[in-house]
């Protein structure tokens, strides 16, 4: 067959479409999104009528998935790494009430955080909720992998997780297709109890999912996506995980590396495996790119049996993602080097677009925090984030989806009023909603900005479920009509703007302004689009 | 056959469709290939690369190791020294002399094209000027493209290919003003070996 020139993403999601996959849910976030976008721009899957929903947050969009499941159908649910701590509610007991239908988790880890706020590992979730993880080495084995989860899934009646990397996800390469599958019928559990987590049943189901262990570790050592290669040199062994195995490879031209080597791809690994390597070798080296889980496990909270070496004795950096270079470093081989970045090179880093309206709502709300000064601004994830760096300097803080409003109570709470707490619209209807209703219930003396650019504007302009709906939503949870302001973040406006945000910051209550304008990106497409369309009517 | 391409640029500059450009012309030609790029956060007017790995066996690693690219291959001056660690002593830069100033500190012109006239193997060159003679200087990326061309080691005719392919959907025009752009810059690069 002809191989797709194809992003990791994009291979899992054709993957998808071709195991027989009947709906995909998720909500954008780098760098698990192009997973969704593929599928539904592709003509296949809509031909397949696969649902592709982007939903209002991940842990929505894991119960959808879930709820496909039940009933019989093959689901994915895609996120990035940190979208899983939304999840994580559903995604833990999901382990516990199992699959019916195929159930794939793909989070999308970001080491090194290229757009992320942390580097947090999700094998760790995966082995936490103590399921099935398939971590691919490459876009080919992550094409392949998601035919073989979703009957793993299927086979052992448990969610299965895949972890991918920003490295793999944005990464393009030749994949080669299977032949496709058609989707399951409808089909209920055969126990129509099963996902009903009552502590009487959900005891019974949890001692199942302790049973299960054994034949998870037994898959892993059967697939084949871990496969020992033994060699002559015992003085070491060599563990690598996902794609740590090619900058292993990459670091040997002729792909023969003198020492055992054991790739890993699916967890939880079979001790057996782990067993032969450690007691043939001398000591052992752990490739990992992410948290160094196997390693802590192998090398035990005393560290008294054989050396182990890896990212906790410093053979690797404890931090940031993996290369050729670093690996090759912990193997004692030198590299080629170039020549210094210049002096003169000077630091670029990502701005709010020529054009945004980000930019003009900030600067109305520093001119009309002039008067209570610096320092009570919370923010939230989004192209605004960045309204942190020069030359705006606006916000204060970014920690998580939704923690602009919750924080900007706590801290008017300890005294700090007026406080104000800048989100974007998609963020809003992802976590914000929660908290503007516990500041509405406690008349938090507090100013919300919801940044309304109409759009997921970071992660390329999705669909946003808040659309068309901010004011209702405030509205519907209490706010008054009175405090709720759209304005029109241009420089025309400016003077107005700030005179509205003055007013509402010495309002001892809580305030919504929305200003709002389309995001420059999404509105320029929708204009070339339209310029296109003209051009086609008059040549034609 | 090996070539390890570190394409670069800031963010909206459009590198990925000069990697498009090659990528397909690696694969009609049966070459093994990966490309890492970056999404996200940085494309928002950052500075951003992307690896490009061709060969005639199959590629390991997603990214390029330090010291060993063959060729830098920037459509902005700055941004092609910020990645000078990468390049092999024996590598190449192909890059524009046209600044994208975004940044309040953009450093003297003229001592950026110092520094990059200081490597071994460069091809400097005025991509708006030529791309604005072919027709556009949207066609700037074709220009950079075509004046890598005799360094890629594929044949002219499969890049051209490519670049037909890539632009077939944005109508003839289009691609005739890129074929037009990658042969001027091509040309440029011939006259300088």
């Amino acid at each position: 067959m002809e191989k797709l020139l194809l992003l990791g993403d994009e291979a899992i999601a054709q993957a998808a479409i071709d195991a027989g996959m009947s709906g995909i849910y998720a909500y954008p976030g780098t760098p698990s999104t192009e997973i969704m976008e593929y599928v539904q721009a592709s003509a296949e899957a809509k031909n397949r009528n696969i649902r592709s929903i982007w939903s209002a947050n991940e842990k929505t969009a894991m119960e959808t998935a879930l709820g496909m499941s039940y009933a019989g159908k093959r689901a994915m649910v895609c996120m990035k790494h940190v979208g899983l701590n939304v999840a994580a509610d559903a995604f833990i007991n999901a382990a516990i009430t199992g699959a019916n239908g195929g159930l794939l988790v793909v989070a999308a880890d970001d080491p090194s955080m290229h757009s992320s706020q942390n580097e947090q590992d999700s094998r760790f979730y995966g082995k936490f909720a103590m399921i099935p993880v398939l971590e691919p080495g490459d876009q080919q084995e992550a094409y392949d992998m998601v035919h073989y989860g979703f009957q793993l899934s299927e086979d052992m009646q448990i969610p299965v997780m895949m972890r991918i990397t920003t490295r793999l996800a944005h990464s393009r390469t030749g994949v080669a297709r299977k032949e496709q599958k058609p989707q399951n019928e409808l089909r209920l559990p055969s126990n129509l109890r099963q996902f009903i987590l009552l502590p009487s049943i959900a005891r019974k189901q949890y001692r199942e999912l302790l049973t299960k262990q054994e034949r998870f570790e037994a898959a892993s050592g059967n697939s084949g996506f871990n496969k020992l290669t033994d060699h002559t040199d015992k003085k070491l062994g060599i563990i690598a995980c996902g794609l740590a195995y090619n900058y292993l490879m990459e670091n040997f031209p002729d792909r023969n590396v003198p020492h055992p080597v054991l790739k890993i791809g699916q967890y939880p690994v079979d001790p057996a495996l782990i067993d032969s390597l450690y007691t043939s070798c001398d000591e052992l080296l752990i490739l990992e790119d992410g948290y160094p889980i196997l390693e802590e496990l192998i090398r035990g909270m005393l560290n008294n049996g054989k050396r182990v070496r890896g990212r906790l004795d410093g053979s690797l950096p404890r931090d940031g993602e993996l290369n050729p270079v670093i690996v090759g470093a912990a193997l004692g081989l030198d590299h080629a080097r170039g020549n210094d970045v210049p002096a003169l090179v000077k630091n670029r880093p990502p701005r709010l677009c020529d054009g945004c309206g980000h930019n003009d709502a900030f600067l109305v709300l520093n001119e009309a925090l002039l008067e209570y000064g610096r320092g009570r601004v919370f923010s939230d994830i989004g192209c605004y984030t960045l309204s942190a760096l020069e030359p705006l300097e606006s916000i204060n803080s970014c920690v998580d989806m939704g923690a602009s409003i919750t924080m900007a109570i706590g801290a008017a709470d300890a005294g700090l009023v007026p406080a104000v707490a800048a989100i974007g619209d998609s963020t809003f209807t992802h976590s914000g909603i929660t908290g503007l209703l516990d500041a509405i219930n406690n008349n938090a003396p507090i100013t919300v900005l919801i940044l309304d650019n109409s759009t997921t504007g970071m992660t390329g302009g999705q669909t946003s479920s808040a659309f068309g709906k901010v004011e209702d939503i405030c509205r519907g949870l209490g706010l008054s009509e009175e405090h709720i302001h759209v304005i029109k973040p241009l420089k025309k406006h400016h003077e107005e703007n700030i005179e509205i945000i003055r007013k509402e910051l010495a309002y001892n209550g809580v305030s919504v302004i929305i200003p709002r304008r389309e995001c420059i990106q999404t509105l320029g497409r929708k204009l070339r689009q339209k310029a296109k369309m003209k051009e086609l009517e008059i040549t034609q | 056959m090996k070539k390890d391409i570190i394409l670069a640029g800031v963010g909206g500059q459009g590198i990925l469709s000069i990697a498009a450009c090659i990528g397909t012309a690696a694969l009609d030609e049966g070459l093994y290939l990966k490309q890492a790029e970056v999404h996200g956060m940085s494309q928002r007017g950052g500075a951003v690369q992307s690896h490009l790995r061709i060969a005639s066996t199959a590629v390991a690693s997603d990214l390029i190791p330090e010291g060993s690219a063959d060729l830098i291959i920037s459509v902005e001056p700055m941004e092609s020294l910020r990645y000078l660690p990468m390049l092999s002593r024996t590598g190449w830069i192909i890059t524009s002399i046209n600044p994208f100033v975004n940044i309040p500190d953009y450093p003297d012109m003229e001592l950026i094209l110092k520094e990059i006239w200081k490597q071994h193997h460069y091809v400097t060159l005025d991509a708006d000027a030529v791309a604005k003679e072919c027709g556009s200087m949207k066609a700037a990326n074709m220009v950079i493209l075509g004046a890598a061309a005799p360094l890629l080691g594929m044949k002219p005719s499969a890049i051209e290919n490519a670049v037909e392919k890539i632009f077939a959907s944005k109508g003839k025009d289009v691609v005739e003003l890129n074929l037009k752009a990658f042969h001027a810059g091509r040309s440029h690069t011939m006259k300088q070996m």
